[in-house]
């Protein structure tokens, strides 16, 4: 109990005198997963709601694929990204390997399935007679698409938020590929792992604290966006 | 003028042909009604007229054949039985249709507001489309439709969700619109009441067919066949026998009793007699009546439906008369009681009889 006891109160020290190492950690993992999160919106949306909207041979397998992403592994998505930005990797020119943009790149690939696949479903829930309504409203093809996304935002935000819920949490893809280096790439996930190991209990709690205080926001927007009321 | 020209237009589902239209034409300023019952292809019909579903057949507007399906549908207005409306103010939902089809922001809300104003709820327009109820968001979709100066409007059974003081009201405003501004329309419906409110034809679709065209009047007093009189509320179909046919009066048998009618009788002996229940008149005795057709009569059964009350009465054969729950209670009817049943002569309305129908 005196443990539990003595790294709150070092957690509380921490959070309120905004300790450097917290503070890093936090911005760390803010910028890396919202940059992942803001491209996964970027490129998932527009697919998402054409996966939505049309019919073609595939789409189901395609479908399939999305769904399977949605649950990939943090490690093996590590591990790819790893090889791909390793020196001698395919992308090893870059010279990602241990930087930020690395991490980017991986937590990327865990959001976007999510994001896509979200956004397919919340197309796809539009009732098929607001479709037709509105192209009976004289909506083209691209004003129908832009209406819709329009229409379900509140739903796309779930997608946004759960896209950035998974990769935010995450500790595998980014220890792989972005080897913890303080100042850095070290992020909120990382570093907790990193002070438990250490029995750095105070520190810990700070960042875990920040972390539940940001999947709680994330959650309680989701929930608002779901529960307001619709038009007839 | 023609407004819409339907030739060989059919809507198939899989290998299923689910409604045709070998030849529909709309007149400028006309409201037809599309009525038939549920299932009968009407919505399809209409999505296909509309150019929202894959048909065969050709549509032409003001004579043109339809080659672009977008440039078609914003020629159109369409309403459906769920206002549809956006998440968003009720002056955007109306002004979206003038919108999308180019008109600027502000030309559109002006159009919104026009209409949102000849439809009675121009005072809801800042509200959020989620806060009104479900009668004023179909006043709100039919502004939108009408926001695009359609050239032609589909009303997809437009009252079928709203509630009956709700509906009264809105088919009221909306025949006194169609009527003022002379707005080509085509109503699809199952309701025989909307079609006699608001139509000036009639088109009846059963399986999916055409079966009669004509004017509203016409088809409610004069239905083609059997099935087509069954729809619109001839519930008295006698199979009977012509007796003696004169230019004025033609007499005929019904089980054991002679009716008289002066419609012209068909070529053949063996009729239709199609009788429509409102004009059957019930009384206590002979001398209250006089009809042409009079028979002493003992009720069967006596059921309430809305307003009215459907009596079903034994006259030597079997007739069902509509009569108001006022009449009903002062007549205190009730079964087996005796009663007199008549109708004028110029009521039944006569077809050749069907084979599937026993003589007598």
């Amino acid at each position: 109990m005196e443990l539990i006891a003595q790294g709150i109160a070092e957690a509380i020290q921490r959070l309120v005198t905004l300790d450097p190492d917290v503070r890093d950690a936090a911005s760390a993992s803010l910028v890396v997963s919202g940059s992942a999160t803001a491209l996964a919106v970027l490129s998932g949306i527009p697919l998402g709601t054409y996966l939505g909207l049309a019919r073609f041979r595939g789409r189901s397998f395609f479908l399939s694929l999305v769904n399977t992403g949605m649950g990939l592994p943090p490690v093996a998505v590590g591990l790819f990204v790893a090889i791909l930005v390793w020196r001698s990797g395919p992308l090893g020119g870059l010279d990602w390997y241990c930087t930020r943009p690395a991490m980017v790149t991986a937590q990327y690939l865990l959001a976007a399935p999510t994001v896509i696949g979200l956004t397919a479903v919340a197309i796809q829930s539009v009732d098929p007679m607001l479709r037709l309504q509105l192209l009976a409203l004289g909506a083209t093809r691209w004003q129908l698409a832009m209406l819709l996304v329009q229409e379900t935002r509140l739903l796309l935000l779930t997608a946004v938020m759960a896209g950035f819920g998974a990769v935010i949490s995450e500790i595998g893809a980014s220890l792989m590929v972005g080897c913890n280096v303080k100042g850095d790439t070290r992020i909120l996930t990382t570093a907790i792992a990193l002070d438990t190991s250490k029995g750095e209990f105070g520190s810990a709690i700070a960042l875990a604290v920040i972390l539940l205080v940001l999947v709680f926001a994330i959650n309680a927007v989701t929930t608002w966006a779901q529960q307001r009321p619709r038009p007839a | 003028m023609t407004v819409l020209e339907a030739s060989g237009v059919v809507v198939s589902r899989g290998t299923r042909e689910v409604a045709r239209a070998d030849r529909l034409a709309i007149e400028e300023g006309e409201t037809l009604a599309i009525l038939g019952p549920n299932g009968a292809g009407k919505t399809s019909l209409l999505l296909a007229l509309a150019a929202l579903l894959p048909r065969q057949g050709e549509l032409r507007l003001r004579g043109e054949p339809l080659r672009d399906e977008l440039a078609y549908r914003r020629r159109i207005g369409v309403v459906f039985q769920r206002p549809l409306l956006l998440d968003r103010s009720v002056r955007d939902n109306a002004a979206l249709g003038a919108e999308l089809r180019g008109a600027t922001r502000a030309e559109s809300r002006r159009r919104a507001m026009e209409t949102l104003t000849r439809l009675g709820v121009a005072h809801l327009a800042d509200r959020p489309a989620a806060a009104i109820s479900g009668g004023e968001a179909q006043r709100v979709s039919i502004a939108r439709a009408l926001a695009v100066s359609p050239e032609l409007l589909f009303l997809d059974e437009p009252f079928a969700a709203l509630d009956a003081p709700t509906r009264e009201s809105l088919i009221a405003d909306l025949a006194r619109l169609l009527r003022e501004e002379r707005i080509t329309t085509v109503l699809v419906t199952h309701d025989r009441d909307e079609a006699l409110a608001l139509a000036d034809r009639v088109a009846v679709l059963i399986g999916g067919r055409l079966r009669q065209l004509d004017r509203t009047e016409k088809v409610f007093a004069e239905p083609i066949d059997a099935e087509v009189a069954a729809f619109v509320g001839v519930e008295n179909v006698l199979a009977a026998r012509v007796e003696t046919a004169t230019d004025e009066i033609t007499l005929m048998r019904v089980g054991g009793a002679t009716i008289a009618a002066t419609a012209a009788p068909p070529t053949e002996p063996n009729v239709l007699l199609l009788i429509a229940p409102d004009d059957v008149v019930l009384s206590r005795g002979r001398e209250t009546t006089s009809e042409r057709n009079v028979f002493d009569a003992r009720v069967q059964a006596v059921e309430p439906i809305g307003r009215r009350v459907r009596v079903t009465l034994d006259c030597g054969f079997q007739l069902v008369a509509h009569v108001t729950r006022q009449s009903a209670r002062e007549l205190a009817l009730a079964p087996e009681q005796r009663i007199v049943a008549s109708f004028k002569a110029t009521v039944p309305h006569l077809l050749p009889a069907h084979r599937d129908l026993d003589s007598p």
